[in-house]
């Protein structure tokens, strides 16, 4: 006899989102997102002006990332009164107009890992967005785009960089295809941004040494895949220490380069080394290291471990929250939406609405400005073919994303200066040449797969020839300028005196089009309540109320 | 250097049956808590893995959880299948498969070295039970590798043969064309949260104090 199955369920089932994983939660390996009841306890005890005992461990039981946060995370004078509060107390401060933004980073720096983390889980999901809105580090929202290709096309690279930077997004990162090619699709991505509105920051995340070589050429502004994780045993089988990550952020900061860290939840119990702990309080030891190493900001909100919390209950409350721990502990949040997460367009839109409708210093860590299928970083949350629904968005809730309308010959525009722009850059470097049909393309092409094949070969040598040449960001300022570019070769120019003004080194900095810096320390976010902190302008309502498509009452 | 068709498969028969030969005067197979099952396939553990000194062998070597707690890989691949094929790439390159089990570690790519080590030809492969594989090489550091699978996902049976054929050419000294690599972005939606559960899985079976074991195959 055949079972009868109900035509319901079958339609529920073919659903996108029974396409994801969803498991159980596991306590013993810490596939679990908050709370454990494996968490320790939090407690603290000072002795002659040093931490000897946090969270029912003794200093000389404390492993490599314990030592480091209680030497250099904590304020111990803060301490003792900060741990004397309950969770509940201090979770209500995070949400509290009544009490200072300022107030609550100075309290929350006298706070153990646990305790950060136990009061996260007091807090319910419109507790935390109500609490990033408040404790966001910049008062001014911004976004971060991916600019990749399949192909690490340079063309498609330049051009979309121009578009993304056009779009509004404050800092661009891309990556490669193939290893080689980095050196490439930074330049592509140098003079794309340019091109676009001076001022974008672009990044070009590779290999930790090779990223640091090509900052400190002025091919790239900006670095920010410096991974840190929660347990001793998965940062040695990266062969790091917290130590060393600190040494690497030095080398940025004494070049005049902004960086960032990047954790999230997830990572441990992926390596199978979790230690049975929650996702959130690994989490928040990632979050202290960063703060103990002096570094200005962090990127989190699982990134690219986000189907491990998405699989699990309250996994993705646990992201907001990981988000928030990051930005009261006083520091720049990138705040993560930048993966794949889920098959269901309903599902991936709830994920971004705890960064998005409060607004973080980079609400996505990025989105992807070009089509997924040339997204390089494996796929991120929304991409480009997603940007309309993202405006209509923006503008339905009177919410700022960080992203602008644009007019579709605007678009072309950028993207065609900026592919010729690169076209005249290749000429004078003697690289392979960049047709006039390539550039025809670039300028009005959607993805890699409307691009012509290059000549992989030929384009690798030149890469190898732009590094081995010691090719630099004043070289490419004076082909552009000497080839009809000179405004790309000024945004260029004041670029590189970023570095040594070093004021985009503050935290949650970004570059205007006119070189003046945005940060934590000139635009810093004072909300206090209704009436207080972010308020979208009358100008940029405007902006954000102009999308294209709108019908308008007087044309009908 | 022409390779010998028939006589590889002489020596394939023989070889075989000096293992069944053998297992048969053997004693029950020695001490794994962890029952073979899922049919298809014995595999029998025979002792402390050597390192090999035969040129022509490519050793694989497998976690504790394989062909014993775990069946099947991520995408229901089952395991007796994988190590056909993987075998079968490996000989139609002429060269001689080996398996040994790791206990020490669930780490691919360390799993994967220890392989390449125990190797007489200095190249080894790595399988995870949820599919995952590395091909190595004795000198390289561990967290490098020749060929690196990490979408489990992605793997069918036709890739595992490909798979043992590069690692024999490879062992051959030849530079083959790397296996192409698929790329799927939903794969991490579907599949990253289980990812997560079967490699917890995998490392409690783990047993960090003991060696690696030689393992007799038998595919039925």
């Amino acid at each position: 006899m055949v079972e009868k199955k109900s035509k319901r369920f079958e339609v529920l089932n073919n659903r996108p989102v029974h396409k994801d994983g969803f498991i159980g939660e596991w306590v013993d390996v810490g596939l679990y997102a908050m709370g454990s009841p494996n968490d320790p306890t939090p407690s603290i005890k000072i002795e002659n002006g040093k931490i000897a005992e946090m969270d029912g461990k003794k200093r000389q039981d404390f492993d490599m990332i314990e030592q480091f946060i209680a030497n250099y995370a904590i304020d111990i004078a803060m301490a003792p009164q900060a741990m004397a509060k309950s969770e509940i107390e201090l979770a209500k401060m995070l949400v509290d107009p009544n009490v200072s933004r300022d107030e609550v980073t100075r309290v929350f720096q006298g706070l153990t890992p646990a305790k950060i983390s136990r009061v996260m889980d007091c807090l319910n999901i419109v507790e935390i967005m109500m609490g990033i809105s408040k404790m966001r580090s910049r008062k001014t929202p911004a976004n971060q785009a991916h600019i990749t290709s399949a192909k690490d096309h340079p063309v498609q690279l330049a051009a979309d960089a121009a578009e993304g930077a056009l779009r509004g997004f404050v800092e661009l990162e891309t990556t490669v295809g193939v290893n080689r090619y980095a050196p490439l699709n930074a330049l592509s991505l140098l003079i794309g941004s340019q091109a676009g509105r001076p001022g974008v920051l672009t990044q070009c995340a590779l290999e930790e040494a090779f990223e640091l070589q090509i900052g400190m050429r002025g091919l790239t502004s900006y670095a920010e895949t410096v991974s840190v994780y929660g347990t001793e045993s998965v940062f040695i089988d990266g062969d790091d220490t917290p130590w060393s990550k600190a040494f690497l952020a030095s080398a940025y900061a004494s070049r005049g380069l902004k960086m960032r860290f990047t954790s999230g939840t997830g990572a441990e119990v992926q390596m199978g080394a979790a230690e049975g702990k929650s996702m959130l309080y690994l989490e928040a030891r990632c979050v202290m290291i960063t703060k103990g190493a002096g570094v200005q900001g962090l990127q989190n909100g699982s990134i690219s471990c986000i189907g491990v919390p998405g699989a699990v209950p309250s996994g993705l409350r646990a992201v907001a929250a990981e988000n928030l721990i990051t930005v009261t502990l006083d520091m720049e949040v990138a705040s993560g939406n930048d993966q794949t997460f889920s098959h269901s367009d309903l599902r991936r839109t709830a994920r971004t609405i705890p960064q998005l409708f409060p607004g973080t210093d980079l609400i996505f860590s990025g989105y992807s400005g070009v089509p997924n299928y040339d997204n390089m970083f494996a796929g991120s949350n929304w991409d480009i073919e997603d940007m309309d629904d993202y405006l209509a968005i923006q503008r339905d809730f009177k919410v700022d994303g960080g992203c602008r309308p644009v007019s579709e010959e605007d678009v072309v525009a950028v993207r065609n200066k900026a592919a010729r722009a690169l076209q005249a850059v290749y000429d004078s470097l003697g690289f392979p040449p960049i047709t006039d049909a390539e550039i025809e393309a670039a300028t009005y092409s959607h993805g890699s797969q409307d691009l012509p094949d290059r000549n992989v070969t030929e384009d690798l040598r030149a890469a190898e020839r732009l590094l081995s040449e010691g090719i630099n960001g004043i070289d490419i300022v004076k082909i552009l300028a000497q080839r009809g570019f000179r405004d790309i070769a000024e945004a260029i120019v004041m670029m590189m005196r970023q570095r040594v003004s070093g004021d985009y080194l503050q935290t949650s900095a970004w570059i205007d089009r006119d070189g003046t810096v945005y940060s934590a320390v000139n635009d810093p976010n004072d909300y206090q309540g209704p009436g207080t902190g972010y308020r979208i302008s009358e100008e940029r309502w405007q902006e954000i109320k102009e999308i294209p498509w709108a019908i308008r009452p007087e044309d009908v | 250097m022409q390779v010998n068709e028939e006589l590889i498969k002489k020596v394939i028969a023989e070889v075989l049956q000096e293992v069944l030969g053998e297992q048969a005067k053997m004693p029950s197979p020695s001490a794994t808590q962890l029952l073979p099952r899922g049919g298809k396939m014995t595999l029998v553990e025979v002792g402390v893995a050597k390192r090999g000194t035969d040129p022509k062998e490519v050793a694989v070597a497998v976690p504790p959880g394989f062909g014993t707690a775990f069946t099947e890989t991520i995408i229901g691949v089952p395991h007796s299948e994988v190590l056909r094929q993987v075998f079968a790439g490996i000989e139609e390159e002429g060269l001689k498969p080996r398996l040994v089990r790791v206990y020490h570690t669930a780490d691919v790519g360390f799993i994967a070295h220890q392989a390449a080590k125990l190797s007489g030809s200095g190249i080894g492969i790595g399988i995870l039970s949820r599919g995952t594989t590395v091909i190595h090489q004795r000198d390289l550091n561990p967290l490098n590798n020749l060929e690196l699978f990490p979408q489990a996902p992605l793997l069918d049976p036709e890739v595992y043969r490909a798979i043992g054929r590069n690692a024999a050419k490879y062992a051959k000294g030849e530079r083959p064309t790397p296996v192409p690599t698929r790329n799927d972005p939903m794969a991490r939606p579907r599949y990253q949260g289980i990812a997560a559960l079967l490699h917890n899985k995998e490392a409690s079976y783990l047993d960090r104090s003991k060696p690696p074991m030689e393992l007799e195959v038998r595919f039925e």
